[in-house]
């Protein structure tokens, strides 16, 4: 039975590579606003993810002026989505980064992790 | 054409619209039905029409049903139900697929039997407030109060509201969208929730105040 919904879901976009949580990433974001179409970037790191078919998501946190934390969750299979770049990834011992949000300044940083 | 299937839920999924929207869909496997019976104003005294759902092995019916079948020489089917149809259009042994029934972006009503709760306390069943969870009280946090008035009538109404068997009751969902026809799997999405389980056999009728 449950294949059947399995079927009905999106295929993968090609544009968005394997994430993992630490990897600092650019989302293009496809936006039309009324008769205007233009594509949106949004860069920071990814500090969630959460798979489950169509509703498979992840959350991107960016600091903003003056020091605010933003977060905004996206869709993975979602068309809006454009492309994804992975920047740099990031040495993280937990699946959920929540413990950012506390974090300000040079503490909020995150080992980068490089791979061959 | 008549407006109507017999299906059986899948589950729930999202799906993504034209503009990007994610709309939450429920997967209802429909069909192919038969025309099983044409009951008519002459013969029935009202007019409506019999679909069946699901073949199965013959064994698994009793004699009576097979002869009701075999009538219209259809193999033998699990559920009948009946739909009341005007002018229904379809003859006795046609097969109706959801291709032929339902498009895009119509609405339909769908009947199905909600998930069994069991013997449920008043505050799930019917939203009581239950008692006061401080000032010095014991044991009345989920207690339905009152459930009538005293020497007159001395006794409770019929149909009072208090704790009992949840579920399993006939549910009708109204004015559900169409978001998802696909005629060569039997598949129909609609927007939002339909009762019951996944598995649980459904009725799919045009929307009635559309």
């Amino acid at each position: 039975m449950s294949n059947i919904i399995q079927t009905l879901e999106a295929t993968k976009n090609q544009n968005i590579p394997d994430l993992k949580t630490g990897d600092v990433v650019r989302v293009f974001l496809h936006i039309k606003e009324g008769a205007n179409e233009r594509t949106q970037e949004i860069r920071g790191t990814v500090i969630r993810k959460r798979n489950s078919g169509n509703n498979a998501n992840f959350t991107v946190r960016r600091i903003a002026s003056n020091g605010i934390g933003v977060e905004r969750t996206f869709l993975l299979n979602s068309p809006r989505i454009e492309k994804v770049i992975v920047e740099r990834h990031s040495h993280v011992r937990r699946a959920q980064l929540y413990f950012l949000r506390e974090r300000t300044g040079k503490s909020s940083r995150l080992k980068q992790k490089f791979t061959s | 054409m008549l407006k109507g299937l017999i299906g059986k839920k899948v589950g729930m999924t999202q799906i993504f619209d034209e503009t990007g929207s994610a709309i939450p869909v429920t997967i209802i496997e429909a069909g192919p039905c038969y025309v099983t019976q044409v009951r008519s104003p002459e013969l029935d005294g009202y007019s409506a029409v019999q679909l069946g759902f699901e073949e199965i092995k013959a064994k698994r019916l009793t004699s009576g049903q097979l002869g009701h079948l075999k009538r219209n020489n259809i193999n033998p089917l699990r559920f009948l139900r009946e739909f009341r149809e005007k002018n229904p259009e379809v003859s006795e042994g046609q097969k109706i697929t959801v291709g032929e029934v339902f498009t895009l972006g119509e609405y339909v009503d769908i009947v199905g039997t909600s998930k069994g709760k069991g013997f449920q306390g008043g505050v799930k069943r019917y939203h009581f407030k239950g008692g006061p969870k401080t000032h010095g009280q014991s044991d009345r946090n989920r207690a339905p109060g009152s459930r009538s008035s005293g020497t007159t009538p001395g006794r409770v109404f019929k149909g009072s509201r208090g704790a009992g068997h949840m579920g399993m009751d006939q549910v009708t969902v109204q004015n559900l969208k169409v978001e998802l026809v696909d005629a060569e799997r039997n598949l129909l999405g609609v927007r939002g929730a339909v009762p019951g389980p996944k598995g649980g056999v459904v009725v799919i009728k045009g929307a009635r105040k559309q």
